[in-house]
């Protein structure tokens, strides 16, 4: 190899300048391979927000939808089951879902009934702890997971228990309260399970 | 010197040749090295005399490779990675495709043989010190082929569409959504939509059968590469380039891998051709731990197993993800403190130690603010990556263990009775004690590595002798 003294100025500088342009252009190049993996246009429209009629849900009654192919719930609280709500924020590990605020609780349901209306629960109905779906168990009463039972969802995976508020009770292995899906009330009947919009 | 210049009588090593074999292997040579890389690599490549049964898990893993590419490209041919289809295919090729069932047990079979093959081989490594210099970068593509392989695994894992390939692989991509704020979109990426899907299976497919198997060859020859360059080590640690024949430049405790060590390798794999036959043939399942039953129940989204575990090759790593709760977060930052209270007191360098008492600052300070669930993982990935350091944590003034002293000894059988009580552990549900056990487990594992530059050095370890000693 030649020293510093031959070298040819304009080559070398011409060498540098094309090898950072193929450079800048192979890193260019994988911008697109790695926007392909991103979830497809079809994906995206499955993933959207679903419209959900609530209007038919009589007080007591449960209805699941399906969003992003998870089940989503939603109660239609009585005012006596208000009332049992209440009662469990002992028994429960975090009443006023102040864990993974962002993550578990739109800004809009941190309070006791974790709802917009008191009256509406709308939940992702997958346990907190391995993903299993719990079952509803909305009559008071003596379980055998639980002998002054108030109502809510028991996990027959590894027996984790919510209230009607969705909210883990303490010393089960399930960490957090259910997921609050983010929502909006489009009417009084209908809402939309996917998105929340500012001022709805 | 030019390929035409290259001669006739060239041609040595492959015994008495009749003449028109003989010209052709020059007309060859002339074009193309092969007696040269015949030589180089075989015939005139000088191993060690004293390998011992621990050697063979090098040539098997090789073996198993090939074995999983082979039955690899005839299940492609039926198999359809499609979310609707993927399950009934796999059943389609056990029940209907002639010697469907058979092609396909020896994937399976091979998967698992495939990580009995490599940890054994790991495990001779740390038994004999093959890691030590010169044999860095060597141990180094290694460390990198089981990440590969994992990675493999993982993928794999996904295609036959069941209960437990689909949670399995929304348990995994879920660790990646611990990531601090990059973290829910990159799993995102992962899965290519908001749920393991079509589009995720479709995925895994291609970097099981043809992206990561292309890296994992690549590796595979450097791998081989850099052992021909540096040449194996063997049970005693020494190095047998030390003495050569003065007349010859050979080696004068090595023989020609070829045709002594093919011989002897062939051995090994009539006798593992044997035992996975007998698997393949009589005992596919393993009993749940090969082929894990929930898995021949389809893909079901809204319902989860009872029980989720991993396959065994996983579950040691998979046991340390679970063990670290809340509570264990005491014992990290006890352990990081100690560790870097160790390294302030060992070296003299000021900014060293800064540093070290600032990153372990930062480390103390992060375990009690992020979620366990992170450290989980980070933890997770340390225990595979801590392979890489191996090299330099090792401060042993000796190679192989047969001259190193009774610490290293105790801490090597800690650590691999750490890691089978991890690897149970991990294939059993979480009760309090088994989480216990685990992170005592969790701890051994890392003291382990994280105490060797101490405890290697302080060992009172015997001579090495100046040449093997053959056995």
């Amino acid at each position: 190899m030649s020293d510093n003294a031959d070298v040819n100025r304009t080559r070398r500088t011409i060498v540098i300048a094309s090898a950072c342009t193929g450079g800048a252009v192979a890193v260019a190049a994988a911008v697109p391979f790695a926007a392909s993996m991103m979830p497809s246009e079809r994906a995206k429209a499955m993933g959207a927000a679903v419209e959900a009629d609530i209007g038919q849900l009589a007080p007591g009654e449960m209805a699941t939808f399906e969003w992003r192919g998870q089940p989503v719930w939603v109660v239609r609280r009585t005012p006596e089951m208000l009332e049992e709500i209440k009662k469990t924020d002992t028994k429960v590990a975090d009443p006023m879902s102040e864990r993974k605020k962002s993550e578990l609780t739109p800004e809009y349901a941190r309070n006791e009934y974790r709802s917009i209306k008191p009256e509406y629960l709308v939940v992702v109905g997958i346990c907190s702890h391995l993903g299993c779906s719990p079952q509803s168990r909305f009559k008071p009463g003596t379980e055998a997971f639980e002998h002054d039972w108030t109502g809510g969802f028991y996990c027959p995976c590894h027996g984790s228990l919510f209230d009607l508020a969705g909210r883990v009770y303490k010393n089960k292995p399930a960490p957090d309260n259910l997921k609050v899906p983010p929502h909006t009330y489009l009417s009084d009947t209908r809402i939309l399970i996917g998105e929340d919009r500012k001022g709805a | 010197m030019a390929a035409a210049d290259k001669q006739p009588v060239a041609v040595t090593g492959v015994g008495r040749l009749n003449a028109p074999l003989s010209g052709l292997l020059t007309w060859i040579d002339q074009r193309f090295p092969l007696m040269e890389n015949w030589r180089s690599h075989l015939s005139e490549y000088y191993a060690p005399k004293n390998f011992n049964f621990w050697y063979y898990f090098g040539s098997l893993a090789m073996l198993v490779l090939v074995i999983q590419i082979v039955t690899g490209i005839f299940l492609t041919m039926n198999y359809k990675p499609d979310a609707a289809q993927a399950f009934a295919s796999v059943e389609y090729i056990m029940r209907e495709v002639p010697w469907g069932w058979w092609i396909r047990y020896m994937h399976s079979t091979g998967a698992s043989a495939f990580f009995i093959c490599v940890y054994l081989h790991m495990f001779r490594g740390l038994l004999y010190g093959s890691y030590r210099k010169p044999r860095e970068l060597l141990w180094i593509f290694g460390v990198i082929i089981f990440l590969c392989l994992m990675a493999e695994a993982f993928f794999g894992y996904l295609l036959p569409w069941g209960q437990m390939s689909y949670w399995g692989a929304q348990v995994i991509v879920n660790l990646f959504d611990a990531i601090p704020i990059i973290g829910p979109d990159l799993a995102i990426w992962i899965r290519g939509d908001y749920v393991v899907s079509d589009a995720t299976l479709n995925r895994f497919f291609a970097f099981h059968v043809i992206a990561v198997p292309l890296v994992l060859l690549g590796l595979v020859v450097a791998h081989l590469l850099a052992l021909h360059e540096v040449g194996s080590n063997n049970p005693d640690g020494v190095e047998i380039k030390k003495t050569k024949d003065p007349r010859t430049g050979r080696p004068l405790d090595g023989i020609p891998f070829h045709p002594y060590y093919t011989v002897k390798d062939s051995f090994g794999v009539v006798v593992f051709l044997i035992v996975f036959s007998i698997v393949v043939f009589f005992a596919p399942e393993v009993g749940g731990y090969f082929l894990e039953h929930n898995n021949f129940l389809p893909a079901d989204p809204l319902k989860t197993p009872q029980h989720i575990a991993p396959v065994w090759y996983f579950t040691p790593y998979y046991s340390i993800l679970r063990a670290t709760t809340e509570n264990f977060m005491w014992v990290l930052a006890l352990g990081t403190i100690g560790l870097a209270a160790l390294i302030i007191g060992s070296v003299k360098n000021g900014a060293v130690r800064i540093c070290v008492a600032a990153l372990a600052a930062v480390l103390v300070a992060g375990f009690f603010t992020l979620d366990p669930k992170v450290w989980g993982v980070v933890l997770m990935g340390t225990a595979v990556m801590v392979f890489f350091l191996l090299p330099w944590l090792d401060q042993s003034p000796v190679k192989s263990i047969r001259y190193k002293g009774p610490l290293t000894k105790i801490a090597l059988a800690l650590f691999v009775m750490a890691f089978f009580v991890l690897g149970y552990l991990g294939t059993e549900t979480v009760t309090e004690g088994r989480t216990l056990a685990a992170q005592v487990g969790t701890a051994v594992y890392f003291l382990f590595f994280f105490l060797m530059p101490w405890y290697s050095k302080m060992d009172s370890c015997r001579p090495e002798p100046e040449r093997v000693t053959g056995k």
